[in-house]
Order: C-alpha cells, then structure tokens, then sequence
C-alpha cells in the first residue's frame, strides 16, 4: 500500500513540530558569564603565563565531540534535555540547569540526587567538593571515579540527526510526489536536481555491483547515500542547523555499517557461505583460511565504519587546527595564512563529504553484490 | 610528552604510506584514462575505491596514533 500522500501532508507539520520542538528549550544567556569573568581575571592574576597557554589539541577535540547544549553565539547556549535513568528511576531536566558549567563545579539536584557534569559526561555528586572545588574524585590520572547514570540525553546529535530525517523527509516526499503529478513529463524544481544524483546511484553504484537484482537493494542503497551526503553537509555549516558532527561521530558510523553488516549476511546465498566454510582448496588449508574467511566478514563492516569516522573527524580537526593556529601564535596576522588555508580546506572537505558518501554506498554495494553473486 | 611524539612520528609515517599508495593509484590511473579515454569514468570509480582501501590503513594507523 502507498501511504507517500500520508506523509506529504504532514511533511510541513514535522517541520513545525521540530521548530517548536527546539525552541521549548529556551535560549538563554550564561547567567554565570560574568562570574566566569571575574573568576578567569583572578586566575589571570595568580598565574599570568599559564591561564594564557591556548591548548590546541583540547580545543579541537571539544569542538568535534558530542554536547549537552547547544552553542548559537557568544553566551547564549541553546539548552538540550537531559535524561537519566538513575538508580530511582527516570530523571529529565534542562541542560541549561548546569549553566554551561564542564568541570563539576555546579551541582544540580532533580528528583532526590545529584549530578555533576565534567567533560561532557554526567555523573553523581560527592558530598564534598575536592582541593579544585569540583564535587568529584579524582584518581592519580585524572580519572573521575563517581558513579555515571545512564545518560538517554537527546544531545547536539540526537537533534541534528533529527533534523536531518526532517530534511530528507522533506526533499524526497517533494521528489517523489513531483514523479507522481507528473508521471512521464520532464522534471521540475526540486526534482530536476535530485534526478541526476538518484540515476547516479542507481548507473554508477547499484547496477555495475548487484546485477539484475539491484532493484531490491535501491532504497537502502539511496537511504544511505544521502543521509551520510546530508549529514555531512550539515556538519560542514558551522553555525546553529549544522555544527554538530554526527558522521564523524564513531556510534553513527558503527550503526551505519551494522546495518550493512545485516544485508550482507541476510542477502548472502549459499555460495557465499560455501566460499567462507569449505572453499575450493585442499582440506588441510581450511585451518587457515576458515578463520581469516570469518574475520573477514566482521572487518568489512568495521573498515566501513572506521573510515568514515575517521575521514569525517580528520577534516574537521584540520579546519579547526588552522583556525586554532591564530590563538596558538595569539596574533592577527597569522588569520592571513590560516583563513584562506581552512577555506581551501573546507572546499575540499565539499568534496570529501560527497566522496565518502559515495564510498560507503559502493563499498556496501559490492559486498552485497559480492554475497548474492550466483555461481558460474 | 615522549609517547605523543612517537604517536606523532607513527601519524606521520602513515601519512608518507598512504601518500605513496595514492600517489601510485593516481598516476596509474592517469596513464589509464591516457591511453583509453573512453574508459575513463570506469577507471575513476576504481581508482576511488582502491584509493578509500589504502586510505583506510592510514586512518586505522592515524586512529590508533590518537588513542
């Protein structure tokens, strides 16, 4: 049964949804912005040199991690639902209750406990704060030793993941309701962009790989295609619709290659699994080749994932080092250099974003073509 | 301070790896489309896909410098 026409009218409405959605967590300023001011002089008096040293590994890292808030400019922090399943039940309250704060130093107490948040991580309170006034224990190498609840945050990438399904929902419910008000006439709007990109995945990826059985595999091959192209898109616009990297987040993409993981072992037939548990060698071979034959099945996923993570996460840690170079040097004229240097390099990673799309896709493609090839 | 260096100095070896591996698929590539043009948008998706392979010894390398 074809329920497109369902979605299309609510298609508008999800939007909406989302826009309120996002705007229920109020924006609201640091209210402890000035006091981290009058707190960061102190610091500058008593120890001038070290305050200032600009730590640009810690910087990247944070800029590419996941977060409870939402960053839009300056103070202001678009706060997230926190949601925690403590030892009493489900806890949830507004990310905008820690006020920004990441070294433990402010406690928030909900539904009987309390918490802490130090490096984007939340744990119980200690009773008492420690020698630098946080309310954890800290172990000989900086490990926090208090217990965690499991977090169920919708965090910066819970949202953009969100937001993400709205957009594709809305570009392709377009798409394919122009293919049905105009079923054999020329493309138009919208549509006339998508085609070439779809027949693309279809010549280029689908059929040189699959065979005569691509059809099948079509809607995930195309699902996956754009909802990493899209993402990756998103990640690359540093302000408030983007600016949270989800491809380049390590759970997304070990998710995304699970699911390839699936069709390839649901999909293979029994030449496939014959060539993994007796190939075409001497018996005494099988010793060796059975086991690298089953390794082989888990590192394609892994590889899968790993190298989108990593490409992703590499060039957003490249953008970020050039700029951080500013800060590092603490001069303007460095800015000469290093803008126009991240501003080649976000050209590239345009490139980059596409190209890894279309690697994951053909790579699941050929491993799926790979598992339902017939015998010659 | 020492382990961070010799992860860097590992990074770095990585890099000079898969920069010859994808140097070398280039250049092949290149001789390819040369001498059969025709043939050119097949030899590309090849050579993007040997290229992601050698791309991926490097992050895992790159990976494991970080951790």
């Amino acid at each position: 049964m074809d329920c497109s026409h369902v979605f299309d009218l609510k298609v508008n409405r999800i939007i909406v949804v989302f826009a309120l959605f996002l705007a229920l967590f109020s924006v609201t300023p640091s209210l402890y912005a000035q006091e981290d001011t009058v707190k960061a002089t102190e610091a500058a008096h008593a120890e001038p040199e070290a305050e200032k040293k600009f730590n640009l590994g810690k910087f990247a890292l944070h800029h590419i991690a996941d977060s409870h808030s939402w960053h839009v400019i300056g103070d202001y922090f678009i706060g997230l639902p926190v949601v925690l399943y403590t030892n009493t039940g489900l806890v949830a309250f507004n990310s905008n209750e820690f006020h920004q704060d990441d070294e433990a130093e402010l406690v928030v107490e909900k539904g009987g406990q309390r918490f802490v948040k130090m490096h984007e991580k939340i744990y119980y309170a200690s009773v008492t704060p420690n020698e630098h006034e946080q309310f954890v224990d800290v172990d000989a190498e900086h490990h926090v030793k208090n217990a965690r609840p499991l977090d169920f945050s919708m965090t910066k990438n819970v949202c953009t993941l969100l937001l993400s399904v709205v957009v594709i929902l809305a570009v392709f419910l377009n798409v394919a309701n122009g293919y049905k008000k105009r079923a054999g006439k020329s493309p138009k709007g919208l549509q006339s962009w998508m085609e070439p990109i779809i027949m693309f995945v279809r010549d280029d990826i689908a059929k040189p790989n699959l065979g005569h059985k691509y059809e099948r595999f079509m809607p995930y091959l195309l699902t996956v295609f754009f909802f990493i192209w899209f993402n990756n898109m998103l990640g690359l616009v540093p302000f408030l619709p983007g600016g949270a990297n989800l491809t380049g987040n390590i759970s997304v993409t070990v998710v995304l290659a699970t699911l390839t993981f699936l069709m390839i072992n649901f999909n293979g037939n029994k030449y496939y699994w014959k060539h993994i548990f007796t190939p075409d060698v001497p018996w005494w071979l099988y010793i060796v080749l059975v086991p690298v034959e089953i390794i082989g099945i888990f590192t394609k996923p892994i590889a899968l994932a790993i190298r989108l993570f990593a490409n992703i996460t590499a060039g957003h840690i490249l953008v970020l080092a050039l700029i951080g170079l500013i800060f590092v040097f603490n001069s303007v004229f460095v800015s000469f250099v290093s803008v126009p240097f991240a501003l080649f390099i976000g050209a590239i990673e345009l490139l980059v974003a596409f190209i890894q799309a279309f690697i994951f896709t053909i790579l699941s493609a050929l491993f799926i073509g790979m598992a339902i090839e017939e015998h010659h | 301070m020492i382990t961070g260096s010799i992860a860097a100095i590992g990074a770095g070896l990585a890099a000079i790896g898969a920069g010859m591996g994808i140097g070398k698929i280039g250049s092949s590539a290149m001789e390819g489309i040369a001498r059969q043009p025709e043939a050119a948008s097949k030899i590309q998706t090849a050579m993007l896909i040997a290229a992601a392979f050698v791309e991926a010894v490097a992050l895992f390398a790159v990976v494991v410098a970080l951790v």
